[in-house]
Parts: C-alpha cells; sequence; structure tokens
C-alpha cells in the first residue's frame, strides 16, 4: 500500500516537538503565558484546563493560526517559524478544530483535496483522492464515503472527515481539540480505537478534553493550563481522576447528586403522544408521552440520534407537532411560538449552544439579557437601560466564572466552554418554571459542571419543572428524580431513580426490553 | 390596417436571433458576478464596469479601427475597476453593497465625462464585430439563421458557459473558490489563501463585465451612448440569484430574459397594441416575479458579503 502523499518534500518526520516560553496575548487577556510544551513520537500529551486556560490558544499557535508574542517552536531539535496553515501542513502538523473546518456544501473528496495541489495540474483528481482516502479509511477504521456531502453526514463521520484530511496531508503530529465533546459513547469508543491505531503507526497526538477518565484511558503524559500557565506535565501513569481535576482547578472537585425526595407540586409540562418528523422529513418522535411536575428533574437518557434533540425542539417550540399535544403549566401550547413560550416561564439550554445559543458578533453582557432585552429591569419605554444591564451582567459574569476580559468583549472571542457559561447564564438566572437543558454540561471544564449541576439542584429545589436530556449517563443518573429512556423516537421505560440501575438503563438505551 | 401574421416563422426566427444576440452581454457580465458572488464577494458596481467596458471598447475601436485592441483595453479597464472593487472590499472590508453602488456611479460618471470630452457625440462605427457565418452550419434552415450568424463575441459569450462550469466544478481552483465563498476559515485552515481567491474571482468579475460592455459596444450596436447599458449590470447581478448561483443556471436566465426582451422590441416595432411603457417593463417584471418565485430554492453561498478575519 501506498505512504500518504506528503507534501513538504524530503522532510524529517517530527520526533520531538517542543514549545517553549510560548507567550500570547489577546486584548484584557495573557491567553499564553510562558507555556512550554513538547510531544515525542508515537506519544498521545493530554492538554488540561479550565474553560479559557488557553489550551485552544496554544494549539493555534502551534497550526499557524496566530502568532505568539513571545516564545520559540523547535522540531527535532531545530527552530522553526510557524506562520500559516499551509507552513504547518508542511512540516507535518495536523489539525482537528474544537468547531469543525469543513464546508458544508462540498463532498468528503472535495474537502480533503481542497488546497491541495493535483496529480493532474489545474484539473481535479477526486477520483484518485477518493481511491486513496478509502485506503486510509480502511487503514484507520474511518469509514466514510467519500462522494457523501458534508451537509449529509452525522457529527461522528464529520470527525472522521477532519482526521482523514489530515492523515491525507501525510500529519506525523495530530493535535485534536476536543475531539469527543460532540461524540456518542459509541463513537467515542471506535474513536479510541483511531488514536490507538494513529501511535501504533508512530504518529503523535496531542489531545485536549474535559473527559478526564479519557485522558486515564489513552494518555501517556499530561499537562495541565490554568489561567494561560502551565502548572505541571507529568505521566499519566498513576493519576487518578481526582488529581487530574484538582491540578485543573486548583481544590478538590465533589460532583453534587440529588439527596432528598423531590418536592413535586403541579404538573408543569405534559406530552400526549407527541409525533414529529426529524429534519430530513423521518420520523423522529414517535409517540412520546411524558410529564414532568414542580420540583422534580426528569431524565432522558439514551444514544443520541434516538430522538432526544426534537423532543427538546417540539417543546420549545421550535419543530412543529406532528400528533399529540403538549401542555405547559396545564396550558395547551402545541404550536405555540419560542416566543411565547419564553412568556411563560420556559428557559432552553440548546445542544447546538455554538450555533443557535449565542449572537457571536453582540458582546457578552447583550448575550446574557438577549432574552429579557425588552423588559424591566433592562428596557424602559423602549430604551435599553446599559448601567443596569452592566451590573446584572456584571454580577452574572462573576458568579458563573465566566472568563472574559470585559463584558463588552464579542461572545465569539471567548474560549469554546466560556461562550457556553454564557448561554447557561441566561437561561438559569431567568428563574424559569420549565428548564429544558439539553447536553448541559457537554464542553465544559470539571469546574463548571460541578457549578451547572449545582445550579439545576438549586433551580429544583426553587420549584422548578427540569428535563435534563444528556448522553452522559451519570449525570442523568446522579441528578434525576426520574430516567425516561429513549429508544427510536419512543419512550422505552420511565424508572424511579432508585430503580434506575446502570446495566438496565443501558440495557433499554440498546433497545432491550427486559422480562 | 392590414398586418402581417404577427407570429410568422419569419418573426419568430427574427425574435430568437435578436434574443441569442441581447443574451450576450448579460451572460458576460452574470458569469463574472457569479465567480465574484461564489467566493464571497457581492459586487453590485457591475453595470459602472460594464459602462467603463463599453466606452473604451467602442473609444479605441474608433481610433485604431480594429475592434481587438478595443476588446482588449476594455479588458484592461476591467481589471483596473476589478482591482479597486477588491481593494476596498477584501482589503478595507468595506460593506460590499455599499461600495458596489459606490462603484456605479463612478464608472457611470466617468464614461459619461470621457464620453463628452473626448466624443462630444454619438458616433456609430462599422468597424466592430460583424457577423460571421459559421461554414455549413450557417446555411441550415432556421437554426442557422438564429445560431450560427451571430457576432464573434456571442459566441464567446455562449462558449463561456461551459467554460465556466468547467472551472468551477473541475478545477482546484473552482474548488477553492467554492471552498471560500461557503467557509473561508475551513478553506484558511487548509492554506488556500482566501484574499488571494477573492482577488482573483473579483477582478475577473471586472473583466468579464467590462467585456459584457464592449460587446454591447462594438459587437452589437456599434455605438455609444451615455449610461446606454440602463440597468443592464443590475439585471446581471439579479440572474446570478437567478441562476442559483450555477453557470447553466445563469444561461437558461439570461435566454429567458433576453427572449423576452427581444419579443418585447418585436412588439413594440410592430405596434402591437400595448403601450410601449408597458412593453419595456414587460422583462424587469418577468424577473423579479421568476426572482420571487425561485427564491428559497437554492442557498446562497454561505459567506456571501461577509469580510474575512481570522479570529
Ligand atoms: N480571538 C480572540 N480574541 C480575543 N480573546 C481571545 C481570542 N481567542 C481566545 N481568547 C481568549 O483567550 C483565553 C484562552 O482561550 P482558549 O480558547 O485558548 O481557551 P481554552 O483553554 O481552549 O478553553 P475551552 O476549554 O473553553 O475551549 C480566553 O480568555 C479567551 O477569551
Ligand atoms: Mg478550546
Amino acid at each position: 500500500m501506498s505512504e500518504p502523499r506528503t507534501m513538504g518534500l524530503g522532510r524529517q518526520k517530527i520526533v520531538h516537538l517542543e514549545m517553549r516560553g510560548i507567550t500570547k496575548i489577546f486584548p484584557g487577556v495573557v491567553a499564553n503565558d510562558r507555556v512550554d510544551f513538547d510531544v515525542h513520537e508515537g506519544e498521545v500529551h493530554a492538554l488540561l484546563g479550565e474553560n479559557g486556560a488557553g489550551k485552544s490558544t496554544l494549539m493555534k499557535i502551534l497550526y499557524g493560526l496566530y502568532e505568539p508574542n513571545e516564545g520559540e517552536i523547535r522540531i527535532n531539535g531545530q527552530p522553526v517559524r510557524i506562520k500559516s496553515p499551509k507552513e504547518a501542513i508542511a512540516l507535518g502538523i495536523g489539525m482537528i478544530h474544537q468547531h469543525f473546518m469543513l464546508v458544508d456544501t462540498l463532498t468528503v473528496a472535495e474537502n480533503i483535496a481542497l488546497g491541495l495541489p493535483s496529480s493532474r495540474g489545474f484539473v481535479t483528481d477526486l477520483d484518485r483522492v477518493s481511491k486513496r482516502t478509502l485506503e486510509l479509511a480502511e487503514r484507520y477504521g474511518l469509514h466514510v464515503d467519500p462522494g457523501a456531502y458534508i451537509w449529509q453526514l452525522s457529527v461522528g463521520q464529520r470527525q472522521r472527515v477532519e482526521i482523514l484530511k489530515a492523515l491525507y496531508r501525510g500529519a506525523d503530529l495530530f493535535i485534536l481539540d476536543e475531539p469527543t465533546a460532540v461524540l456518542t459513547p459509541q463513537e467515542v469508543d471506535e474513536f479510541m480505537g483511531t488514536m490507538r491505531q494513529m501511535t501504533r503507526e508512530r504518529h503523535s497526538i496531542i489531545f485536549i478534553t474535559h473527559k478526564l477518565h479519557e485522558v486515564i484511558a489513552t494518555c501517556d503524559r499530561v499537562t495541565v493550563l490554568r489561567n494561560g500557565r502551565r502548572i505541571d506535565s507529568r505521566p499519566v501513569a498513576g493519576c487518578t481522576k481526582l488529581d487530574l481535576a484538582r491540578l485543573m482547578v486548583g481544590h478538590d472537585i465533589v460532583l453534587p447528586k440529588i439527596t432528598s425526595a423531590p418536592q413535586r407540586g403541579e404538573m408543569r409540562l405534559e406530552l400526549q403522544d407527541v409525533h414529529a418528523l426529524s429534519e430530513r422529513g423521518s420520523p423522529a418522535l414517535r409517540g412520546v408521552s411524558l410529564q414532568v411536575q414542580a420540583g422534580e428533574i426528569v431524565g432522558i437518557a439514551g444514544v443520541s440520534g434516538n430522538g432526544q434533540s426534537e423532543l427538546a425542539e417540539v417543546i420549545t417550540g421550535l419543530r412543529k407537532v406532528t400528533r399529540g399535544k403538549i401542555l405547559v403549566n396545564g396550558q395547551d401550547t402545541t404550536g405555540k411560538l419560542p416566543g411565547e413560550l419564553l412568556q411563560i416561564g420556559m428557559a432552553y439550554i440548546p445542544e447546538e449552544r455554538m450555533r443557535d445559543g449565542i449572537i457571536s458578533d453582540f458582546t457578552v453582557s447583550e448575550n446574557i439579557i438577549l432574552r429579557n432585552h425588552n423588559q424591566t429591569p433592562y428596557a424602559r419605554h423602549g430604551f435599553l437601560l446599559h448601567r443596569i444591564i452592566r451590573e446584572v451582567a456584571d454580577r452574572l459574569i462573576r458568579m458563573f466564572d465566566i472568563r472574559t476580559p470585559s463584558p463588552t468583549t464579542p461572545a465569539g472571542n471567548l474560549s469554546g466552554g466560556n461562550i457556553q457559561k454564557v448561554v447557561l447564564v441566561r437561561e438559569l438566572s431567568r428563574a424559569p418554571k420549565v428548564l429544558i437543558a439539553a447536553q448541559p454540561t457537554r464542553g465544559v471544564d470539571i469546574g463548571a459542571i460541578e457549578f451547572i449541576h449545582k445550579n439545576l439542584l438549586e433551580q429544583r429545589a426553587a420549584g422548578a419543572a427540569i428535563l435534563l436530556i444528556s448522553e452522559d449517563l451519570d449525570e442523568i443518573l446522579s441528578l434525576s428524580d426520574r430516567v425516561a429512556v429513549m429508544y427510536e423516537g419512543q419512550i422505552m421505560a420511565v424508572l424511579e431513580n432508585k430503580d434506575a440501575e446502570r446495566g438496565l438503563v443501558g440495557l433499554l438505551m440498546a433497545g432491550v426490553r427486559p422480562e | 390596417m392590414e398586418t402581417t401574421p404577427l407570429f410568422s416563422l419569419a418573426v419568430v426566427t427574427g425574435i430568437l436571433t435578436a434574443g441569442i444576440r441581447l443574451a450576450s452581454p448579460y451572460l458576460f457580465a452574470a458569469i463574472g458576478e457569479m465567480f465574484s458572488q461564489r467566493s464571497g464577494v457581492l459586487n453590485l458596481g457591475v453595470e459602472g464596469q460594464m459602462l467603463m467596458g463599453a466606452f473604451t471598447a467602442f473609444y479605441v475601436t474608433l481610433r485604431t479601427g480594429n475592434p481587438w485592441l478595443g476588446l482588449l483595453a476594455a479588458m484592461l479597464v476591467g481589471v483596473l475597476m476589478g482591482l479597486a472593487m477588491a481593494v476596498v472590499s477584501i482589503t478595507w472590508r468595506a460593506v460590499q453593497g455599499i461600495s458596489g453602488i459606490g462603484f456605479y456611479i463612478v464608472g457611470m460618471g466617468l464614461s459619461e465625462l470621457l464620453f463628452k470630452a473626448l466624443l462630444g457625440e454619438v458616433k456609430v462605427i462599422n468597424t466592430g464585430f460583424n457577423a460571421i457565418h459559421i461554414p455549413l452550419l450557417a446555411n441550415l434552415p432556421v437554426l442557422g439563421e438564429i445560431f450560427f450568424r451571430q457576432n464573434i463575441m456571442t459566441y464567446m459569450a455562449f462558449a463561456l458557459v461551459p467554460l465556466a462550469w468547467f472551472v468551477l466544478y473541475k478545477t482546484t481552483l473552482g474548488l477553492k473558490i467554492r471552498a471560500v465563498g461557503e467557509n473561508p476559515h475551513a478553506a484558511d485552515t487548509l492554506g488556500v489563501n482566501v484574499a488571494q481567491i477573492r482577488y482573483l474571482t473579483v477582478t475577473m468579475g471586472g473583466v468579464l463585465s467590462a467585456i459584457g460592455g464592449a460587446a454591447l459596444s462594438i459587437a452589437n450596436l456599434n455605438v455609444f451612448q451615455e449610461n446606454m447599458t440602463a440597468g443592464m449590470g443590475f439585471i446581471a447581478v439579479a440572474l446570478v440569484y437567478f441562476g442559483g448561483w450555477k453557470p447553466f443556471g445563469v444561461l437558461f436566465g439570461a435566454l429567458l430574459f433576453s427572449m423576452v426582451m427581444a419579443l418585447q422590441i418585436f412588439l413594440q416595432v410592430y405596434r402591437f397594441p400595448i403601450p410601449s411603457e408597458f412593453l419595456i417593463m414587460m422583462p424587469y417584471i418577468l424577473t423579479i416575479v421568476v426572482l420571487v418565485l425561485t427564491v428559497g430554492r437554492v442557498r446562497s453561498p454561505s459567506a456571501l458579503t461577509r469580510p474575512f478575519v481570522r479570529e
């Protein structure tokens, strides 16, 4: 089998890459402060840190997207200057970004061929690209159809395309920025397999994640950043999850659990035999009936793609109900608009917070008040009251520990996890009657998870009816008074917390109903 | 009143022949605009570029007697105008809709000024591109007249369509153009120079618009008048939307529009009992109707009008 094509002719394989004393300053923040970092051939090196610690920034410097203010990069002992992604690629560095970098309207093969010289000069050689892509896919277990359009692919498949793009360019060193944040547990398992195959082929991997068990399971070494500084680098062997969490946030982390029985109040949310279609027009919800009372958390467990996203969307008025009824506070809200639902006390933490949660050109404080912008205390007679907005935003930013240079920074400039927090703040600070939380802790650091979990429990104690949709079974089991398991658009069972035993829930998630 | 049967074969042939010829300026300009928009830049200065192209081509042809020199000069002016638009919209990241309108006004004013200074009055040339009869094919009944006795620029305009299709869908450049207009950040991370690609398409758009103007002044009409394009550049922009940002879609739109235009002219000539004002409006009304009907059918390039900044 042929080797993947390398662009830098005759370049050396990356045996050891070193970043020394890297400093990067953005207006108002020191994102990296004299950071040292290195990675060896065949090594998986985890990069850990809270949201906004500077992980993505450090890696973007390595990939030539940012220029550091200070510091140097050495490959195999030789200093190099990486001024653009093109140069990084030529040196054998590939990056899979936190937010996918794919062109939706192009095919897989076209995305892979983009920017590469063709064997036919001006004319594209997509047939060859497809063939070679299939070879690489075979070798690394990254199955995907080269002729498919990106928009047709699932998140997991898109990620495979991202990895194939880098493999195709002959990368030795792979930067993976939170690759598992968007994957289902099954996809994560496959992904780990791919990572193992990559190290077997002597590739090096820098792996950013907030899931500590993944670090323990796959990494050789770990470097921890905090506030832009390197706290420690050490071998993973011998570390526990608790050790890592402590390194990251500087104190012990204990995730809260429900301990008391719920103080159930009136019926707040009721679904009666709800049907709905998916984006592609196939049935996504097939007769869902569900009830959530004030003061309880109902968790929706299930492998993603079994109708959970659609469930959140029908409840919040973003998707049409084709049959059945939805009642909020006893009032029929089927077919109501999102704005009307907002008025009667519904809050929604969307799954795709990047896309649906913020307006990236708006400032952090504008994003925080977005939902209530035309109400007191933020506005009077149609005018925004900036002083009050500023005060409220300041308070919430401090309370939720959002790392932003100032409340007037455009939200799009924040780190991935801090963008998530902006959405969370906005929805949670409204003291909602009904709260729909879809994957609320995806992509946020362990400290933030603790905070969010505590907050959900506070809302519960305050009498909110909460529907928690999550793929993280631990999260579901530790927070839900009742657990509903979804499979293929239906609720397989609703279990009381004490009966929701892990093995049983797992079986139900796979569509097996035990006798 | 004695009238010839309105839709005799000869009349229909005449309308179709004229329709084909009328389509050529639109095709040049709209294909150019399509490339520009595909890469993410909305150029509303097409009209101004056409006028400058029309004037330059006419003036040089008038002075030298050689339409090829006229065409070349128009292309050079197109390069300059395209580059100017590129600097403003790509390097300076100006709001594209507004700067485009600015270039339209500049092009119109400048061509008017030059016309007054250098020509002073409407002149006619007889050294423009004449009809070329394609051997054998030109003798085919009906089809020969419609398709194979056109001027060279009309042939070029139609040849441009498959060529544009090939460039857009079959070349590495085309792939980059499509990527840059859809997700410039993704293209950037793969080492594609976003600004460079956009400079190229916007400049090429300027050249093609200028050629479109030349098609009018030294091939179809052989005169130059102030503001002779009368909105053709804006129609060309509309045709890009209409054609769904696809070369053959643009061709279809341009043909539909120019055929209605030709029909309208014939109806006027034959003194069809409809007010001529209404007849003149016909193609434009049609454009609006079709645009409204086709809206939402295809998605525009996602990065259209968005300047690129690496975050
Ligand atoms: N383009 C930018 N402009 C201004 N500030 C930025 C920019 N990119 C990042 N920052 C700031 O730099 C800091 C580090 O951000 P970075 O994205 O590296 O964090 P991270 O460790 O990747 O966090 P997360 O886990 O949330 O993804 C943050 O405070 C962020 O607000
Ligand atoms: Mg990050």
